[in-house]
């Protein structure tokens, strides 16, 4: 037991925290992307695809949300507790300084990290808790096969009038921003932390992270960009048939500020 | 060539310093920094000022000693240059040249861009040695080592221990310090011997003299005048976990 503690707790043994936490957290991402991407496809297909990951058996939706809360628990709080003691090692700043390689996003990784457990919060609120009692009421009972017996919601509707709201939208994207500065340094800095790469490997890395933050960035960000389009200046992406009176309704509203 | 130069100044470890400006005028370009620095003090001596009190030995660029953050950058904006081998023609006429000792909690200043580096030395004492029985001379290539290996263990080896790249982490982390004389006795047989002890040891004793904790930067790297690179912080990171595994089901003695 004492080595473990002593494991965890030294500066080596944090890195590792962090990059396993933040493995998690950027396949994750990436999966969680692609899913949403499917947005752009005909309703039933993101709606029935959210319908099975709610109706995964042995309680694994559960097994995997407390995986994910973990990792997210466990790489902020070591983030903070790196960030105190970096800065304590440097009680007294340089009066000039002068940066000569690392990286904008490498060295804002703490921002840019709380901007996301910011918005992770919201965005758990905003989606999930709100989905799961079915708060919005926006509710289906067709996926794409006939009618079901019970109704499902309706993902595609949800997305479309989260986003919607436009200052909804903005802070989506720009929390997406962040996560693509974030990876931009951290996918690269996993295979360091871990001592899985050289100099060779090194250079070619940070690009592939550079890459996957943009991917990541360009994958969620082009979902509320959509939304704002086709809500605000009718360009026709979405098919509103499943929703028609909540969107109508929206639309009157957002004319009658206008 | 004309300078301004902008100097901490600090009595000792427990007053506070400030930045004093000094012109200096009729510098050489071909003159080193040190002996820049020299000039300054002997006209500071005339003046009946203290002089500017600073670290250098060899001034060849082997000992370690010089420590000078420059406009910044520790050792100066040249790269794989110690301050000793640095010279005035990289400065423009006129400049204005900001000198700041190393900073970080665990090696304070003693005086002006003096700085206290046992800590250093601790982390080496902690584990940056082979324990064997010396005897007689072994014979040469008594013990075969690979080519590659002792190249990698060479470049480790390069290390001078000056702490440059304490002072340009952002966190002051001794990360690259420590990994090169981890990386370059690990890979060796005579060392390998004590590999796990050895890591577990010298990280620990890294932590508690305060340094900070290494997220990658890469700025070590950058300004270390040996040009040793994260590889060695890779290799580090990789023999810690092995020892931390062996650790805790009871394999390190
Ligand atoms: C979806 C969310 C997130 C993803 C995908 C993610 C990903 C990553 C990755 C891959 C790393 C590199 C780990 C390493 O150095 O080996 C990292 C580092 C870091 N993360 Fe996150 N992270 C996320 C959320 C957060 C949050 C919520 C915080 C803040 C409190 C945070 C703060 C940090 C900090 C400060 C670092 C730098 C630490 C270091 O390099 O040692 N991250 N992150
Ligand atoms: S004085 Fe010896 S390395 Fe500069």
């Amino acid at each position: 037991m004492k080595s473990i503690v002593r494991l965890v707790t030294s500066s080596v043994g944090k890195k590792y925290l962090m990059a396993l936490s933040g493995f998690i957290l950027s396949g994750f991402v990436l999966g969680h992307m692609c899913g949403n991407l499917q947005v752009f496809l005909p309703p039933h297909w993101i709606n029935s695809y959210a319908h099975h990951l709610q109706s995964m058996p042995y309680g694994l939706l559960w097994v995997v949300r407390a995986v994910m809360l973990s990792a997210v628990a466990i790489h902020a709080a070591t983030a903070i507790v790196l960030f105190k003691e970096n800065k304590a090692a440097r009680p007294e700043a340089y009066r000039k300084d002068a940066t000569v390689r690392a990286s904008k996003a490498s060295r804002t990784m703490i921002v840019s990290g709380l901007i996301i457990l910011f918005f992770i919060i919201f965005h758990i609120f905003h989606y999930t808790v709100k989905n799961m009692y079915g708060l919005d009421q926006l509710m289906i009972n067709d996926l794409g096969h006939g009618p079901l017996e019970h109704p499902v919601p309706n993902v595609y509707a949800v997305m479309y009038m989260g986003f919607s709201v436009w200052y909804v939208a903005l802070f989506y994207i720009v929390a997406v921003f962040m996560l693509c500065q974030h990876l931009s340094h951290g996918v690269a800095s996993i295979f360091q932390s871990l001592g899985l790469r050289n100099e060779i490997w090194r250079y070619r890395l940070e690009k592939l992270a550079l890459a996957y933050g943009w991917i990541v960035f360009l994958g969620f960000a082009s979902i509320p960009v959509a939304v704002l389009l086709d809500f605000y200046l009718g360009v026709p992406i979405f098919d509103k048939s499943t929703f028609i009176e909540v969107y109508e309704q929206a639309k009157n509203c957002a004319g009658a500020i206008q | 060539m004309k300078l301004t130069l902008k100097v901490w100044r600090q009595k000792n470890s427990n007053s506070e310093g400030k930045l004093v400006a000094y012109d200096l005028d009729g510098i050489s370009p071909d003159s080193s920094f040190l002996e820049m620095l020299d000039i300054l003090n002997e006209t500071l001596i005339e003046r009946g000022e203290e002089p500017v009190a600073f670290d250098h030995d060899c001034r060849e660029g082997i000992c370690g000693m010089c420590s000078l953050v420059i406009n910044g950058i520790p050792h100066g904006h040249e790269r794989q240059t110690t301050v000793c081998q640095l010279h005035m023609r990289h400065f423009k006429d006129g400049q204005t040249v900001t000198i700041e000792p190393w900073r970080s909690k665990p090696l304070p200043v003693i005086k002006d861009l003096i700085v206290d580096r046992t800590a250093l030395e601790k982390i080496q004492q902690a584990g940056g040695f082979v324990s064997i029985s010396t005897g007689g001379v072994p014979d040469a290539n008594a013990t075969p080592i690979p080519k590659q290996v002792a190249d990698v263990a060479m470049d480790a080896a390069a290390c001078i221990g000056c702490g440059a790249c304490v002072a340009a982490c952002k966190n002051a982390s001794a990360m690259l310090f420590m990994s090169a004389k981890v990386s370059q006795l690990n890979r060796l047989p005579q060392g390998k011997v004590e590999k796990d002890r050895r890591v577990l040891a010298m990280v620990k004793t890294h932590d508690e003299l305060g340094f900070g904790n290494c997220t990658n930067f890469g700025e070590c790297q950058a300004v270390c005048p040996k040009g040793i690179t994260l590889d060695h912080i890779a290799k580090l990171n990789r023999d810690y976990a092995v020892a931390s595994f062996k650790n805790i089901f009871g394999g390190v003695k």
